[in-house]
């Protein structure tokens, strides 16, 4: 945040605003109450001034050219000179005593021109185009377009379903050449494979020949393209956006935790784009990160409850699970998939079953400098900060194997974690029983002496801790399987159940307890928890060797990555 | 007295023993205004440029001193000299002669200008159309730098220079210097928006840059030649030196004719030095600075007080060629590039054609001029075919009022000005069209009868 000196005065349409020197006028009118509007113009890209949708009355106070004296009207009052043309908004920025004027005949008359060029050779296929509902053109129409059009000649003729890479399908006639998508590829995602080809109203967005836009971020052109040129292939002509209901959460593929909408509809997700979220993924989301939906009706979903494989209810698998881990020695395998609130569940349970062990696993992959990080989990550090664990997680679980082997362990408690996966033998996992509790269907649960399904983090609230120990919540946006239980009442249920007590689990229960335990986690209300999330501080364990190095709004601690 | 070129610029151009290589130019005194320059101090080259009141060449008519002071010295960035030979507005043939009659006359200026300036290195952007041009210029600079008239310390001076020739690919935008500069960083040439990057500051790669027309660059040699007091007696305060007309249109001599500013007028150019109209013709019209500048009507008549207070009114033959007077008249002298058009002229065909051309040339980057310029092509050029409508003089002249002013680059007004010209002095012959169209009555116009552009 500015300092209050650093903020100077500006004037939009006579209101006085304070703003950051140098803050672009588009933002500045915004925070004045007065929208500009615009299409070429994004925050997170370059300035190209190009649809000039944002044309405004620009005036500076004058100063006299030879001595540089302020020069006053008759009241004493600086006078203003007005520029004889209309300037961008977006190519303005702040400086003291500057002026704009956004209400005036000049701009209406801009904006009405530009409306009307825009149009005059743009299709209207509103009726079948994805983007109705959410474009650019129709809004701004309806504010500031002339209500009929004067054009009688034939319009331009241009591609209609160009293939531009596996996921981006391209509409070219509705393209309005505002370039955002061109900048993006070349600014943000490092791969500069869009042009414009042809020119005047002949320009023609393209792929480089012989090249795709198949980055992993190509969907964000979908998202950014101010009409509907640009559709995502996997969405188009699924569903009318403006049925779609939005929904909080967070990205789940890796640690930074991408704020995202889900958009849903009758219990059935079509759709996931990014929230703006400056301090995490300003307003961009990997494509891999998207389509993490389908998880929810895969065809490996758990359905219902199953003990050795025989289909039972609910309540017996809950029953079983209980009398194995009464019975044995047990070991505990949580996940940096589940929720902070369910984290510390599990840290209940394995207190009440005094686990043997409590193990996490690592999940790893190549970083890409951007919004996907080595940790391809959205919550390790959740287990750190409710101290499920002290230490990172390896990739494989040998401590738990040799426990096996030795006998020590007889039974083993699974959270989400696919045993075999992170690398117990079929052997192994023969010698003791295993309780899993998760969506999917693995070699595990095919192993698994009783299965109990949960849901996945579409179907229920909770919060994740990302690798800047950012505390961030979802919410959900769909119902889950009539028999899938919640995650943290599955975990509750079962403790209570050992110790017979009548441990809570939703959210807002389990926060305060953790907000009187946990020193970090002091005084923090789950409700109260803003949008766009809430830092907490992580000093504790700037000792351990995080995989992270470096995402869009992320850098691995200098001592850290030496250690590491 | 029959009036008089005078050639200072074009001096040896089209002379009978004079050829473009090296030795000629040196016969003829070449490469000593460098040889002088490079002893002199450059601020002090500066200096005698902006006293000599030079204008530039290629359209605007901005003093050449003042473009110069702009550059940003402070910066510690590398300056660079850009000298324009894109030369592409219809009507403009005058850069041309230069670059194949006399190339080592811009060469020549082109060093001058890059010592005075400081530039560490140039280039010349040349029209793609202009192959010839560019292998003159080429060969041209071979023997130039064979004779460390540029490169690497020339001439003793301890300043090194050198000029690189960039073809462009056949793009009129490419002319506006700062969609040259992105042609020639090898992109698009999509024009910068203004502010912030003015080249003189945010040029070529981001460094300080001067952008200088063909013409303008053979002057500084003149100016240092002569020094800037001598340079600015010739012609008129504030309109100094000569200039190179093109004279293209209805007249029977048309040509390229070097006079200084304002020493002659409209009347004289048309009626003597280009031989008068054709044969038992009226003059109709006259766009007076390439195409892209506002046309004048014969029958009109400019009325003002000149800079020293003195009341004048002219007819259009009465316009003396200069950058002012053309001014007060209501038009510009942009390029030099004279139009003549006789009775004979379909002013809603010469506007379809003028317009064809910007419509084919509009970089298409922002809305205004990419939508409009080609409605405006279409709306003329129907008009053109039979079938225009009462209400299109009105729409024309709609549309070009929302592209100027608006638009990224002044190409916004090039496309724009013809249209609001033409319309607004010849409406009766738009009406007309209209009225002899072959469905008057009908509001949408038969589409099969006009061409799909
Ligand atoms: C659309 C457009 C086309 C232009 N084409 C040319 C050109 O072909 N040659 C030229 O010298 N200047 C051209 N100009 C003017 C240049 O932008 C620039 O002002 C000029 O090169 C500066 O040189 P000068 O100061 O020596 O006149 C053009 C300008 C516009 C807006
Ligand atoms: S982009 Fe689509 S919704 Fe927007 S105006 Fe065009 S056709 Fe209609
Ligand atoms: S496809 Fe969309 S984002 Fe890309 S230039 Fe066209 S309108 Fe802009
Ligand atoms: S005014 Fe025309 S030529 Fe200039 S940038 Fe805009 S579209 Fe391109
Ligand atoms: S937002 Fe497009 S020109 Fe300013």
């Amino acid at each position: 945040m500015a300092d209050q000196n650093d903020l100077i005065t500006v004037f939009v349409d006579d209101k006085e605003v304070a703003v950051p020197k140098g803050t672009n006028m588009i933002e500045a009118a915004f925070q004045a109450g007065v929208e500009i509007p615009h299409y070429c113009y994004h925050p997170k890209l370059s300035v190209v001034g190009n649809c000039r949708m944002c044309l405004v009355e620009l005036g500076m106070p004058m100063r006299d050219r030879a001595t540089g004296e302020p020069v006053l009207d008759e009241g004493g009052q600086q006078k203003i000179g007005w520029m004889p043309r209309p300037a961008i908004a977006c190519a303005t920025n702040a400086a003291p005593g500057l002026r704009i004027r956004t209400n005036t005949q000049v701009v209406k008359d801009c904006r009405n021109g530009v409306m009307e060029f825009l149009l005059i050779n743009h299709p209207l296929d509103c009726p079948i185009c994805d983007q109705a509902g959410e474009c650019g053109l129709q809004e701004f129409a309806i504010d500031h377009g002339r209500g009929y059009s004067r054009f009688v000649e034939n319009k331009v003729v241009k591609p209609k379903r160009t293939v531009l890479g596996p996921r981006v399908t391209l509409d070219d006639e509705r393209c309005i050449l505002c370039s955002r998508c061109i900048r993006f590829s070349k600014e943000i995602a490092n791969d500069d494979v869009l042009g414009f080809v042809d020119r005047g109203s002949y320009s023609t967005l393209t792929c480089h020949p012989g090249k795709k836009l198949e980055n992993n971020y190509s969907l964000n052109t979908v998202d950014i393209c101010p009409v509907g040129a640009l559709t995502s292939t996997d969405f188009r002509f699924k569903m009318r956006v403006w049925f779609l209901k939005e929904t909080r959460s967070v990205c789940t593929e890796s640690s930074v935790g991408a704020n995202t909408l889900v958009g849903s509809r009758e219990g059935k997700i079509y759709r996931i784009t990014p929230r703006r979220n400056d301090a995490v993924n300003d307003t961009w989301m990997t494509d891999s990160g998207r389509v993490l939906y389908k998880q929810v009706d895969s065809d490996d979903r758990l359905h219902g409850a199953s003990i050795k494989g025989e289909p039972v209810e609910t309540e017996t698998a809950l029953n079983r699970a209980v009398e194995i881990l009464r019975g044995g020695q047990a070991a505990i395998v949580g996940s940096g998939q589940a929720s902070v609130e369910e984290q510390a569940l599990l840290k209940k349970l394995a207190e009440a079953v005094k686990a043997v062990s409590v193990n996490l696993v690592a999940h790893l992959g190549e970083e890409d400098g951007l919004l996907l990080s080595a940790d391809r989990t959205p919550n390790i550090r959740g287990a750190l900060v409710t101290g499920l664990i002290e230490s990172l997680p390896a990739e494989k679980l040998d401590g738990l194997a040799e426990a096996i082997d030795a006998g020590k362990v007889t039974t083993v408690l699974t959270h989400r974690e696919d045993l075999r996966a992170a690398g117990l033998t079929d052997a192994q996992l023969g010698k003791i029983s295993v309780i899993y509790l998760g969506t999917l269907a693995n070699d595990t649960t095919r192993k698994a002496t009783v299965v109990i399904p949960t849901l996945t983090v579409f179907e229920k609230a909770g919060s994740f801790v990302n690798q800047q120990f950012r505390l961030q919540t979802f919410e959900p946006a769909v119902p889950g399987p009539s028999a899938a239980l919640n995650d943290a009442a599955a975990l509750a249920k079962i403790t209570s159940l050992l110790t017979d007590g009548d441990i809570p689990s939703q959210p807002t229960a389990v926060w305060k307890e953790l907000a009187g335990t946990v020193p970090v986690l002091e005084g923090i209300a789950f409700n109260k928890i803003p949008a766009d999330g809430l830092a907490l501080d992580g000093s504790a364990w700037a000792g351990l060797s995080f995989p992270e190095k470096k995402s869009l709004h992320f850098e691995a601690a200098q001592e850290a990555a030496t250690t590491a | 007295m029959p009036v008089q070129e005078r050639r200072i610029i074009l001096k040896h151009v089209d002379q009978p023993d004079y050829t473009t290589d090296l030795d000629c130019y040196l016969r003829h005194g070449g490469y000593e205004v460098l040889r002088k320059a490079l002893q002199s101090k450059p601020e002090e080259l500066c200096q005698e440029v902006m006293k000599s009141g030079l204008r530039g060449r290629g359209g605007a008519g901005f003093s050449s001193g003042m473009k110069w002071n702009f550059l940003d010295r402070k910066s510690g960035k590398p300056i660079y000299l850009i000298c324009n030979a894109d030369e592409s507005e219809p009507g403009t043939f005058k850069d041309r002669q230069i670059i194949h009659k006399d190339p080592h006359q811009l060469i020549e200026g082109i060093m001058v200008s890059c010592f005075a300036i400081q530039a560490k290195q140039a280039y010349i952007y040349i029209r793609g159309e202009f192959p010839l041009g560019a292998r003159l210029l080429e060969k041209a600079l071979d023997e130039a730098r064979a004779k460390n008239f540029v490169g690497d310390n020339i001439l003793g001076s301890g300043y090194s220079c050198d000029i690189v020739v960039h073809r462009g690919a056949g793009a009129y935008i490419c002319g506006e210097e700062t969609g040259l500069i992105e042609s020639l960083e090898g992109k698009r040439p999509y024009p910068r928006i203004k502010p912030p990057f003015f080249p003189a500051v945010l040029g070529l790669y981001q460094c300080p840059t001067a952008v200088n027309n063909v013409e303008t660059l053979c002057n500084v040699k003149h100016v240092i030649d002569m020094g800037g007091e001598a340079f600015s007696k010739i012609g008129k305060p504030n309109n100094t030196g000569t200039r190179i007309l093109s004279v293209s249109g209805h007249v029977m001599k048309p040509g390229y004719y070097e006079f200084e500013c304002g020493a002659i007028t409209m009347g004289q150019l048309i009626d003597e030095v280009c031989g008068g109209l054709r044969p038992g013709r009226e003059l109709k019209a006259i766009i007076p600075g390439g195409s892209s500048m506002k046309v004048l009507k014969a029958g009109e008549r400019y009325k003002g007080k000149t800079k020293d207070g003195k009341e004048f009114e002219w007819g259009i033959r009465d316009i003396p060629l200069d950058f002012d007077s053309m001014l007060t008249a209501g038009s510009m002298a942009g390029s030099g590039g004279i139009i003549v058009m006789d009775d004979s002229t379909d002013m809603v065909e010469a506007l379809a054609n003028v317009n064809a051309f910007y419509a084919h040339e509009s970089c298409g980057q922002c809305t205004p001029c990419r939508e409009g310029s080609l409605w405006m092509n279409k709306i003329s050029s129907r008009m053109s075919h039979g079938q225009a409508r009462r209400e299109d003089a009105d729409l024309l002249e709609s549309v070009a009022g929302q592209i100027a002013g608006r638009t990224i680059c002044a190409f916004g007004e090039a496309c724009a000005w013809p249209t609001q010209s033409f319309v607004d002095k010849f409406r009766d012959e738009f009406l007309a069209k209209a009225d002899k169209s072959a469905t008057p009555e009908a509001t949408e116009p038969k589409r099969a009868a006009v061409p799909l552009i």
